[in-house]
């Protein structure tokens, strides 16, 4: 049942089928000058610290479709080494966005609900302005979007190993954490490689918003290297052998750029108090079902 | 008024009646993105928050019947990236609002522009457009 017509009187004017010519905002943040892109330091040692953005634009990270370098698009080489459990649960995800999308209202990701994404998905959600702190025992990432943050050890602790309910340290089991247990080492001047285990299962968590799954067997690689002065480029492989056959990499050298240190972060948060009243006022009403949802 | 009201209201009970998923979030399905309306009205609330700021706007006929509409933009700090705030837009202010109506017929939409009272032009487009510098 569609209401094909406002009453004429309350509509004003016009159906607009070409682009309206708006003037451009001059407010809106502008991008890199080329200077700025030329012109760059040399890469200072062992130090990654900074208030770091997409290198390519402010929402190159946003990664809607799923991880950077694997969007869910339904390219060829676009899908992940699936295990057999692992595309079970990818098709149990009702995912808003990628190639199986499922129509409004049948979206049933965490995040909607405000549930902390975890790590990695931190790394595959918004990521936009990070800050980095790091001191000679361990670096702090501050991410922009929740206001949250990882600690990832540089004081040579060794990573702790896998076991079943969590992860043993020293003596102790531990609990599987939603950032996991993270340690770094250095392999060069300029490059921190970052081993991550003991993160939530599949249970509590996605590895993107396309709905791909991660399992709490899952070993996340990072590579962090410090291209220049200005540049860092962000690397991560994806290792879980519950959910697929072999490792993949799920971001490529995605390149950031340093910011002015003296840079304001805004907040981008999720509150359950506005999602709820988001839903509401607009998010249910715009989703009546237009029909059977697909099959998966 | 009466007549023309009730389509409105039936449809709206109809919505309500039916299963209405809870958290229904959306990515781009839900509007007609082809089509563009636009409308004047007066700012009853303008909600900044995630995902989704809200403008809030009631849109009078001549016969006096107010239909409350809902556009929405994207989240703050992709509007902030476009030269939008918290502070752009206030409660009582006349607006001018062009948006891409949601299919199922409701006073909602996603909105393209918003032209405020001081003539100035707010683009909801810009800071998507920012997102990776060409």
């Amino acid at each position: 049942m569609r209401i094909r017509s406002m009453p004429s009187f309350i509509v004003l004017a016009s159906l607009i089928f070409s682009s309206l010519a708006v003037a451009q905002n001059n407010q809106a943040k502008p991008g890199p000058s080329k200077e700025a892109k030329a012109a760059s330091g040399p890469a200072p040692r062992h130090d990654i610290s900074g208030t770091w953005e997409p290198a390519n634009g402010p929402g190159d990270g946003i990664q809607a479709n799923g991880v950077k370098a694997m969007p869910n698009d339904g390219k060829p080489g676009h899908q992940p080494p699936y295990s057999p459990y692992g595309l079970q649960v990818y098709k149990s995800h009702h995912a808003l966005e990628g190639a199986d999308a499922v129509l409004p209202g049948f979206y049933d990701d965490p995040r909607d609900k405000c549930e902390p994404l975890g790590f990695p998905r931190m790394n595959f959600y918004n990521l936009r302005e990070t800050q980095i702190l790091q001191n000679p025992y361990k670096i702090v990432m501050l991410y922009q979007y929740a206001t949250t943050w990882r600690v990832i050890w540089t004081d040579g602790r060794p990573l702790p190993k896998l076991v079943d309910g969590g992860v043993m340290v020293g003596n102790e089991v531990k609990e599987p954490r939603y950032y996991g247990y993270s340690v770094g080492k250095w392999t060069d001047d300029t490059t921190l490689v970052v081993d991550t285990i003991g993160m939530m299962g599949e249970d509590r968590v996605w590895l993107d918003t396309a709905g791909r799954p991660i399992s709490d067997q899952l070993h996340v690689t990072e590579t962090f290297h410090r291209v220049d002065q200005d540049h860092l480029d962000w690397s991560v492989t994806i290792d879980d052998p519950k959910m697929y056959t072999m490792p993949w990499v799920a971001m490529n050298k995605f390149p950031m750029r340093l910011e002015n240190p003296h840079e304001d972060v805004m907040e981008q948060y999720c509150s359950p108090i506005e999602m709820e009243k988001y839903n509401k006022l607009f998010g249910d009403p715009s989703s009546a079902p237009t029909g059977k949802a697909p099959e998966k | 008024m009466i007549k023309r009201a009730i389509p409105i209201l039936a449809m709206v009970t109809f919505l309500l009646s039916a299963s209405i998923p809870l958290f229904a979030h959306h990515g781009t399905a839900a509007f007609e993105s082809d089509k563009k309306i636009t409308l004047k009205g007066t700012v009853t609330e303008w909600f900044w928050s995630n995902p989704h700021c809200l403008l809030r706007f009631d849109v009078k006929d001549d016969t006096g019947q107010v239909t409350h509409w809902i556009g929405e933009t994207q989240n703050p700090v992709t509007m902030v990236n476009g030269g939008w705030s918290k502070a752009s837009i206030k409660t009582g202010d006349e607006v001018t609002v062009t948006l891409n109506p949601v299919k199922n017929g409701l006073p909602l939409g996603r909105i393209v522009t918003v032209l405020l009272p001081s003539g100035k032009t707010l683009d909801a487009n810009a800071g998507i457009r920012n997102n990776v510098y060409k």
